[in-house]
């Protein structure tokens, strides 16, 4: 038996969740996007000092799962004395770490920054080594070659493998539920507990997440015939204007 | 006016000392071939100018300007100023063997890149002359195409193109031809002598003797990190001195 009222019922609660998911998702995305570009230039560095620390970061966050971290950030740092004095006092930044949303977003942020970082750093390492002299036989500096050559050709070498990565980083977020965030997956525990049935209550969610995958999946291949046209074979040539 | 002077340049590689002293000098107008069998130091010779390689040992002038070098702890020299480097190198423009082409823009925005972004020349100036440029290596049809879109000739009449935008003093070509189909060859060759009959100043690495010897007003043939001959090609081709250059011609003009 199918039990129609949950889906009629609890849609508006979906949609609320869906908010949050979106929030969590987009947001965190950006966030280790910003962190992983700069994070990835220092990992190729031949300098160790500079790359070993950023190796370490990566490691750690790639190395263990998301919702061990999560729980880690969430209930873990208010142990420490230090971190409660802090909270007393008011701190805005350490009060982040005692809001369930700001836990997960930090959390979220710092794990796909870190898969980012590698994406990036490999896409950055297959660079042919020609183009790279020809940039700096033509005066280039440093600067000016990562900015207009190793960086965009990297990023969009980059661009297949980081559209699994945003598929992971919607799919990862629904652990958000278990500190007690309403999102997708959250609400999907509640409209369970509310009904008692458990398969619509979580068929519902799973179908939202796999809407939402598939337009994703669509965009990026938009994308990838924009930006990575210069990969793919030769289309019939468009008459010169 | 001398354009380029490279005076007792050395190289090595740990033991092995792969050029041992070689010079070289370019007036506006020259063309200066080097040739020479595979190993022979001619390629290090051509990248040690624009520092792709380091030299050990030498001294070099572009324009009059001598590139300022210091000595690395490593025993290499090192480049003074980074910044004075790069000025230099923009007078340098280099031609690959791989074409080394940006995979990533198309070829308008490759022959640009450099002339917006080193020379700071506005962006519709610098893409008038681009344009100007790809006209006279015959693909300005292809400007919205991307490098791997195209032939291998194509691409390398592209990094020609790239390369003059830049307004050099030197066009340094490493081996140009070698990596094309030999079909491709003569298209890429035709563009060379057009320049070449331009008057622009040249220094090219290459494998072609008919090249070498219609084309450059004079040729200096490499052999274990030694200019073992150069002259006027008449002399280099006609009258070779060396036993090893006449043996090394026998080889190539078949």
């Amino acid at each position: 038996m199918i039990e129609w009222s949950l889906f009629a019922e609890s849609w508006p609660a979906y949609l609320d969740g869906l908010w949050l998911t979106a929030k969590l998702t987009v947001l965190s995305l950006i966030a280790g996007l910003v962190l992983a570009i700069p994070l990835a230039v220092l990992r190729v560095s031949p300098n160790r000092w500079v790359s070993r620390p950023v190796w370490a970061y990566s490691y750690f966050f790639r190395g263990t799962p998301m919702l061990v971290q999560l729980l880690l950030m969430y209930y873990g740092l208010g142990q420490f004395e230090w971190i409660q004095a802090q909270w007393d006092q008011g701190s805005r930044f350490w009060l982040v770490f005692r809001d369930p949303y700001g836990c997960a977003l930090v959390t979220f942020a710092l794990n796909t920054g870190a898969y980012t970082t590698e994406v990036i750093a490999g896409a950055l390492r297959a660079m042919p080594h020609g183009e790279i002299e020809a940039a700096r036989a033509c005066g280039m500096s440093r600067l000016t070659m990562l900015r207009r050559i190793l960086l965009p050709g990297a990023l969009r070498r980059a661009l297949p493998a980081y559209s699994n990565e945003i598929i992971f980083m919607l799919h990862g977020t629904s652990i958000a539920s278990t500190v007690t965030l309403i999102d997708l997956t959250g609400a999907a525990r509640n409209a369970y507990s509310q009904f008692f049935a458990p398969f619509e209550a979580f068929i519902f969610a799973g179908l939202i997440y796999l809407g939402i995958t598939f337009a994703l999946v669509g965009l990026f291949r938009v994308a990838e015939r924009r930006w990575l046209a210069h990969l793919q074979p030769r289309k019939p040539l468009r008459k010169a204007a | 006016m001398t354009q380029l002077t490279v005076e007792d340049l050395h190289k090595r590689y740990g033991d092995q000392e792969v050029l041992k002293g070689v010079s070289l000098s370019a007036e506006a107008g020259d063309v200066i071939t080097i040739i020479g069998s595979s190993g022979s130091g001619k390629s290090t010779f051509l990248r040690c100018i624009n520092f792709l390689e380091q030299p050990d040992a030498g001294r070099i002038s572009v324009a009059g300007e001598e590139i300022r070098l210091v000595p690395g702890k490593d025993g290499h020299l090192r480049v003074a100023d980074a910044r004075q480097l790069q000025r230099l190198r923009t007078r340098l423009a280099m031609v690959f063997q791989h074409f080394n082409l940006w995979a990533h823009m198309t070829v308008l925005e490759n022959v640009i890149e450099a002339p917006v972004h080193v020379l700071g020349v506005p962006k519709k100036e610098a893409r008038e002359r681009a344009m100007a440029y790809l006209d006279k290596v015959g693909i300005s049809r292809f400007r919205d195409s991307y490098p791997a879109h195209l032939s291998g000739g194509q691409q390398q009449r592209v990094a020609i193109a790239r390369a003059l935008a830049m307004e050099p003093a030197v066009l340094l070509f490493d081996e140009p031809t070698s990596a094309l189909d030999p079909e491709l060859v003569g298209e890429v060759l035709k563009v060379m002598r057009g320049l070449a009959e331009e008057g622009r100043t040249m220094v090219v690495v290459t494998h072609e003797m008919g090249f070498a010897r219609e084309v450059s007003s004079q040729v200096m043939f490499l052999h274990q990190g030694l200019a073992e001959e150069s002259g006027p090609p008449a002399q280099v081709f006609g009258q070779p001195k060396s036993e090893r250059l006449r043996q090394f011609l026998s080889g190539n003009l078949k």
